[in-house]
């Protein structure tokens, strides 16, 4: 057992156990098996599955169009509402969406295939390179997109179809977001966020500059002076800490680092993991952390949350899959202070928790958890700069059901507004909507007035 | 994009799926209600005489077959035409017509075999503005027992004569509604071509009886225990009306006669199907009366994009494509040579393919090799007559592939030949026809 020694260390596992590890959680349909996943759609009137997806993809007719033999004519479906269907179909947390309202569900617990039937349409449309959208004339209008997460790419795509350019500027290196950094890699294999990015942008008209922050390198108001409407698809650039004693320790990480460092990782074994390892937090990025620490190869992760399953972020299906892997999930849990040993974490120390009168309070009782590495993941935050005026709520974008800000020729969409769930899907169905308001603005202001008398 | 924009002796729609006439087209909610939907063209509900309408039961009118997820394979129904009064459906489909005038709208009429009955409906037909009429020579049930519908279809001279008559009393495109309940289809459609009808249109539903109830023997659907044969359309009856069809295609007397085809279409696939064995559109019922009309969309996107894949513009680049492939038995060749091939790596065991040739064909298919349990053809029993391809439950496991011309035939020894030869030329056949020495 001398590969699990203590301590941080990568190359726990043998090379051929990292490829193993981290291939397609759920690999494609093949065509049997979507023609079968396809025939159990009813073809519901006014269907659920569709009222319950944030972008209403027509749920029913893609899947009846895969059961005729028409997989392309199926993306063309899914693709024309959420042009970020095939990351979707990856990474939406159906069982709470789509699968979750499929009358099946209701019926016998098992709902229609939806995520992995659009994954099997949207996986031919990009691998045969079809594209089923044009440009329209060039209107001379350009739009400045911040972030090039799923808000910002869905915002330039209809953008460009309308006719306009898009100029994408991001902070980070690579275009994606969070599809990009923040996805577990089994998710989304192959380099899949780069194609769907390439893919989205041989519409043409789009440009990308990475490497350029707002609060940086330019101001809210430059872009308002430069262009004829911005788009804000900022994300959630700052990670909550805990301001508890240890924090500084070397081995506690966030998260959202440690998955984006694995998912930018070449080699899986360049990246270092604890023997054992505590997760703090309760939602998708917890549940991504650690079963990602186990397939490097941690010999045992915990995962602590401060409430009880009932509570947790992540969705049943997510937290069984962690347990599937081997990840323990332990309830009522809240962190007290980290323990260290010559600079470097040795433990964690926990309250136990319970609910008072519908409070979180601490029983009095503690307890010690040994682990050479904490991974937090109680929530990111949106760090705001470069904003000037602009009208906040809960410490988000206010926007209205338009995507428009407080400013005029402002727009805003996904995690970083106040509205909707912080979802992928949710982002994109902002970027696109917010993209028709700015087209209709832009061309109602190109319009000239009609005399009536 | 493929033009799917279609033309059928004259009537103009945006494309090629029409509401057969039926329940779903009775009045100007649900035709309107189509429209909005897509649907190309409807064939209104039928028309009755001037008078009091027909009634309908008070019970079920329809019964179904289903497969084991009931998925609806079959319905036949016992509804007659419409029960609404003859004005009030003029007065809709006038006001139809003016609301939607690029799409089709056609007048099913069922009027009594008397000269003066059709004298007198078809001037307020044609007053409504709509495209054409059809006549409905197909219901099986009720009306048949009444001399019309069904009971005209399957008299060639009735036919021939009503024919005649609409074509004498109006200027409308005259399409003919013919019943599948008939022993050989090719003498209605020739009788209605004698007619000067410009277009048949089949199949109509099809007498049935869907189930019986065991517990009261009574048969389905059932009117207070008692029940009469209803028309059977769906899915189940598409094989039936594609012969039909094809069969009117490629018949010398009535070739190239303009053919709406009916029955069972519920995909894009069912109608380009349709097309190819020489329709010139399509019309549906049951699909919609399952999903509802929103099923055109898949329809009209499927037909699109398949004509996109396979570069065919037009309707009219597939319509009739397979005609000229429907041929008689006797002009096979029997020197084409087949034999079954099953995929290992496909091949999940389950045995089927053995049993079936075992018990009931020709003993080809192994189940055990060197113990182990494992199916392979027999190339010396093989006739490659198809079955363990139709039974396989994974497809393309089992394919039937054609011995190239100089191949060895194991099963008969022979080399197969590169020259077509059919049954007219075989030595077995009493009748063949021999060469001039």
């Amino acid at each position: 057992m001398d590969r699990l020694g203590s301590g941080i260390a990568g190359g726990r596992l043998a090379p051929a156990d990292y490829d193993k590890n981290f291939s397609d959680l759920h690999p494609r349909l093949d065509r049997h098996e979507a023609l079968v996943a396809s025939d159990r759609c009813y073809f519901c009137h006014d269907a659920p599955c569709m009222t319950a997806c944030p972008t209403a993809i027509d749920i029913p007719l893609f899947i009846r169009q895969i059961s005729t033999g028409n997989p392309l004519g199926s993306a063309r479906t899914i693709l024309s509402q959420n042009i970020l269907g095939g990351m979707c179909a990856r990474v939406c947390p159906t069982e709470t969406l789509c699968e979750e309202a499929c009358v099946r569900h209701t019926a016998e617990d098992r709902p229609v295939e939806i995520g992995r039937l659009q994954r099997y349409a949207t996986d031919i449309a990009m691998e045969t390179g079809r594209q089923f959208f044009a440009r329209a004339a060039e209107t001379g209008k350009t739009i400045a997109v911040i972030g090039a997460g799923p808000a910002g790419l869905a915002c330039a795509h209809r953008a460009a179809m309308h006719g306009h350019t898009a100029i994408i500027f991001d902070a980070r290196e690579k275009p994606g977001g969070l599809n990009e950094y923040g996805i577990a890699t089994y998710k989304a294999t192959d380099d899949f966020a780069k194609r769907e990015v390439d893919y989205l942008l041989a519409i043409g008209g789009i440009e990308i500059r990475t490497g350029q922050a707002l609060g940086r390198d330019f101001s809210l108001s430059d872009l308002t002076r430069d262009y004829d409407a911005v788009f804000l698809g900022l994300g959630l650039a700052g990670v909550n800490a805990l301001g508890l004693e240890g924090e500084d320790l070397a081995g506690v990480d966030d998260a959202v680092d440690f998955i984006a460092a694995l998912r930018q990782a070449e080699n899986k074994a360049d990246i270092p993991i604890g023997r054992r390892v505590v997760v703090l937090g309760g939602g998708m990025t917890a549940i991504d952390a650690a079963i990602q620490a186990k397939l490097l190869g941690a010999e045992g992760v915990t995962i602590c949350y401060r409430r009880g399953k009932e509570q947790m972020n992540a969705s049943e299906y997510e937290q069984d899959l962690a347990a599937s892997k081997g990840v323990l999930i332990r309830h009522w849990l809240s962190p007290k202070r980290i323990l260290g040993r010559d600079g470097t974490v040795a433990g964690i120390e926990l309250d136990y928790t319970a609910l008072r009168d519908g409070h979180l309070a601490l029983t009095g009782e503690t307890g010690v958890i040994a682990c050479d590495q904490v991974l937090k993941a109680i929530g990111q935050s949106f760090t705001t700069s470069g904003l000037g005026a602009l009208a906040m709520e809960r410490g988000k974008i206010l926007i209205d059901e338009h995507c428009r800000t407080s400013l005029p020729k402002v727009y805003a969409g996904g995690d970083c507004t106040s509205r909707g769930e912080d979802l992928t899907v949710q982002a994109v169905a902002h970027g696109r909507d917010a993209a028709e308001a700015i087209h209709l603005q832009l061309v109602s202001a190109g319009q000239p007035a009609v005399a009536v008398a | 994009m493929a033009d799917l924009r279609n033309n059928f002796v004259g009537i103009k729609s945006p494309n090629p799926f029409w509401l057969a006439s039926a329940p779903p087209t009775d009045k100007a909610y649900n035709v309107e209600r189509a429209f909005k939907a897509g649907w190309g063209g409807v064939v209104w509900k039928t028309l009755g005489s001037e008078g009091p309408p027909v009634v309908n039961v008070n019970g079920p009118r329809y019964g179904a077959i289903w497969g084991a997820d009931r998925r609806l394979l079959g319905l036949n129904n016992i509804e007659l035409i419409t029960d609404r009064d003859l004005q009030t459906n003029l007065r809709e489909m006038k006001q139809v017509k003016m609301n939607w005038p690029d799409r089709a709208l056609v007048a099913s009429i069922m009027v009594p075999c008397v000269e003066e009955e059709w004298r007198a409906i078809l001037p307020l037909v044609e007053e409504t503005g709509v495209d054409g009429i059809e006549l409905n020579f197909g219901c099986p049930h009720g009306m048949s027992e009444r001399g019309m519908g069904s009971a005209v279809g399957q008299v060639p001279e009735y036919i021939e004569m009503v024919v005649r008559w609409c074509k004498q009393y109006t200027r409308m495109p005259v399409i003919t509604k013919l019943t599948p309940n008939i022993s050989d289809i090719r003498h209605p459609a020739r009788a209605a071509k004698r007619g000067g009808t410009d277009a048949v249109s089949l199949i109509n539903t099809i007498s049935s009886i869907v189930s019986v109830d065991l517990d009261t023997f009574s048969p389905n659907p059932s009117i207070g225990g008692k029940g009469s044969h209803g028309g059977y359309c769906g899915p189940a009856v598409k094989p039936i009306a594609l012969n039909m069809v094809a069969e009117i295609a490629r018949d010398a007397e009535t070739y190239r006669m303009p053919i709406s085809g009916i029955g069972g279409v519920t995909t894009w696939r069912d109608a380009a199907e349709f097309l190819a064995l020489g329709a010139g559109n399509v019309q549906v019922c049951t699909a919609a009366m399952t999903y509802g009309f929103k099923i055109v969309e898949e329809m009209i996107s499927g037909l699109s994009d398949w004509m996109d894949e396979k570069g065919h513009k037009t309707l009219d680049d597939i319509t009739g494509r397979a005609v000229g492939n429907v041929t008689d038995w006797q002009f096979l060749n029997l020197n084409y040579v087949a034999k079954a091939h099953i995929d290992q790596d496909a091949c999940i065991k389950c045995g089927r393919c053995h049993i079936a040739c075992e018990d009931t064909s020709h003993q080809a298919i192994t189940q055990m090799v060197d113990g182990v349990r494992y199916f392979e053809v027999i190339e010396e029993e093989c006739v490659g007559c198809n079955l363990c391809v139709n039974v396989c439950p994974v497809e393309n496991c089992i394919t039937l592939e054609a011995l190239p011309a100089g191949d060895l035939d194991k099963r008969t020894g022979k080399v197969v030949d590169p020259a077509y030869a059919n049954w007219t030329q075989h030595p077995n056949n009493p009748m063949a026809v021999v060469a001039a020495e």
